[in-house]
């Protein structure tokens, strides 16, 4: 290899103009269909819904009055506090394990790890049909509930279902982030935390939550941002809960204003991918995207 | 040996396990069986199975065609975009990258309803598969950019391509020879994911299909809503043993990427 570069000096030094020019011809050359067809089939429909969205009887106003008009303001507050509640949920349950799965070893622990991030990618239409199965009318947990307190336990079609469904599809993707991050974490840290005294509760707060803070800001995001925007969970399970997709929908198809419909999913869109955005620069790293 | 802390952990593991993996099993069992209000005890069929091939089968075989169509788009645009990516890092290319992965972020209800009233006009398009593709295309695009950028920046893209170069390789040939065969794995990864994805997306597509271009989680929305139970579980089931073996391959590709430093230390003998 040596030898032939030293045989042919000319080619070592490709950096003239010329070479150069041609390059960043080439580059933007296979740039450019992504480009074109990102451009053509996401940037324009997305001003386009803007358009649309104030081209309703009202205008611009329009999204102003989302903020205003307590159906809508109903359904985004009733929105906003489920993701929240999904997000806190998953990220305490989605923690212990990940955090358990990373520190020890044990027979069956590569199995337990795959079989806890299989659901990765079940589409929110399959996540409402398990909850269906565990909450629904014939559901696992409404047959205990009668064979202790004699009484079926049926949830899947209300906001409970509706939130069991969201956790369900979160933690595969939080477990697998909290376990990359909880992988890098120093043990020695905690050995010395323990060496100073501390207890495991101390550890946890001190020692292992600070190290995991950006993992979980960013997972945190990307479940929040995700139980914002699911539908197909909302669309299997009920479709009279009224999260802020459900609204959009029935404001489509049934009330055909697509004014608003637009007007509601433009506020939406950039709701999560502020979201995201927020997260990603917080957490200083570019784990969000993840579906 | 093992602290008490150990077994309440394994528990709780355990439990979020059976959470997670329970109904996927009660789903098959009732796809399989004769009458799921009654219990196995009815009997185990296949007629249920046979029923979605009868009433689905369409549904099925225009997902795996949107799903491999995808594909390809995907890795035409998605390639050579992550290259240029790891070639050039600047303002514009990061400003690029933040944009491209975009339809992530953004809700499929959101990027579907902007599709519709933008090209809904166009009759043809509107009523063809293509029109759920352009979707797809949108949503897995940015997994394949980032699956493939991944592996290219952290090999010595640099120091491979002079190398080529200086043999009096031209670009085209380094492109193929060097730069493709050294990211593999990336787009081995990517690839699945863009399947995987496709074959299950649902909130775009309940939007932009029509009566004849039904894919698989549609059909699967569709019968949750109209048919028994049994039928319902049933097509689950088809569509588990379509997505699962992805879902463990996609498993397996990415997990040697993520221990790499381990077989250093654990097994120095061994030959790469």
């Amino acid at each position: 290899m040596t030898a032939l570069t030293v045989a042919r000096p000319g080619l070592r030094h490709p950096a003239t103009a010329g070479a150069q020019r041609r390059e960043t011809f080439t580059l933007v050359a296979m740039m450019a269909p992504a480009a074109i067809v990102f451009a053509a089939f996401f940037l324009l429909p997305l001003v386009q819904l803007f358009i649309i969205g104030a081209g309703g009887k009202d205008g611009v106003a329009a999204y102003g009055r989302i903020l205003t008009d307590p159906r809508y303001v109903t359904s985004l507050a009733v929105t906003v506090a489920l993701s929240t509640n999904v997000t806190v949920a998953t990220l305490i349950v989605a923690g212990i394990a990940g955090v358990f799965l990373t520190r020890h070893r044990f027979p069956g622990h590569a199995l337990l790890t795959s079989l806890l991030t299989l659901p990765l990618a079940f589409p929110g239409v399959v996540v409402g049909f398990m909850v269906i199965m565990l909450a629904g009318r014939q559901g696992l947990i409404g047959d205990i509930a009668q064979r202790i307190t004699g009484e079926k336990l049926v949830f899947a079609y209300s906001m409970a279902g509706l939130f069991m469904g969201y956790v369900y599809f979160s933690i595969p993707r939080v477990i697998l982030t909290v376990m990359a991050a909880a992988e890098k974490l120093d043990p020695k840290l905690e050995e010395a935390a323990r060496t100073l005294g501390a207890g495991t509760w101390q550890v946890v707060r001190d020692v292992i939550l600070p190290g995991l803070k950006p993992a979980l800001l960013s997972a945190g995001a990307i479940c929040f941002a995700t139980a914002m925007g699911a539908f197909g969970t909302a669309f299997t399970l009920a479709t009279r809960i009224n999260v802020l997709p459900m609204a959009i929908y029935t404001e489509f198809t049934l009330q055909a204003n697509i004014a608003a419909a637009a007007a509601l999913s433009f506020v939406l869109g950039a709701v999560t991918w502020a979201a995201l955005v927020v997260a990603r620069t917080a957490a200083g790293s570019s784990v969000a995207a993840a579906g | 040996m093992r602290r008490p802390g150990f077994y309440l952990q394994l528990a709780f593991t355990l439990l979020v396990c059976a959470f997670l993996i329970v109904p996927v099993f009660m789903s098959i069992l009732a796809g399989l069986t004769h009458n799921y209000f009654l219990g196995v005890a009815s009997g185990l069929t296949f007629e249920w199975v046979a029923k979605v091939w009868e009433l689905y089968a369409e549904t099925i075989y225009r997902s795996i065609g949107i799903a491999l169509a995808c594909l390809a788009v995907t890795l035409v645009l998605g390639v050579p975009a992550a290259y240029v990516l790891a070639k050039r890092q600047t303002a514009l290319t990061r400003a690029i990258e933040e944009l491209l992965v975009m339809p992530v972020a953004v809700p499929g209800l959101a990027t579907a309803l902007a599709l519709i009233v933008t090209f809904g006009g166009f009759r043809d398009l509107r009523t063809s598969a293509l029109f759920i593709l352009i979707g797809h295309v949108l949503f897995t695009l940015p997994f394949m950019v980032r699956s493939v950028l991944a592996v290219m920046s952290s090999i010595d893209l640099k120091t491979l391509e002079e190398s080529a170069a200086t043999l009096g390789a031209s670009f085209v040939q380094r492109f193929f020879s060097v730069v493709l065969p050294n990211c593999r794995s990336g787009i081995l990864a990517g690839a699945l994911m863009v399947v995987t994805l496709s074959i299950g997306e649902f909130n775009m597509t309940w939007l932009l299909h029509t009566p004849l271009t039904k894919t698989l989680p549609v059909g699967l929305a569709d019968s949750y809503a109209s048919m028994r139970l049994e039928i319902g579980s049933a097509y689950t089931l088809v569509f588990f043993l379509m997505i699962v073996p992805l879902l463990i391959a996609l498993q397996a590709v990415s997990t040697p990427r993520r221990k790499k430093p381990l077989p250093q230390e654990a097994a120095p003998g061994t030959a790469p």
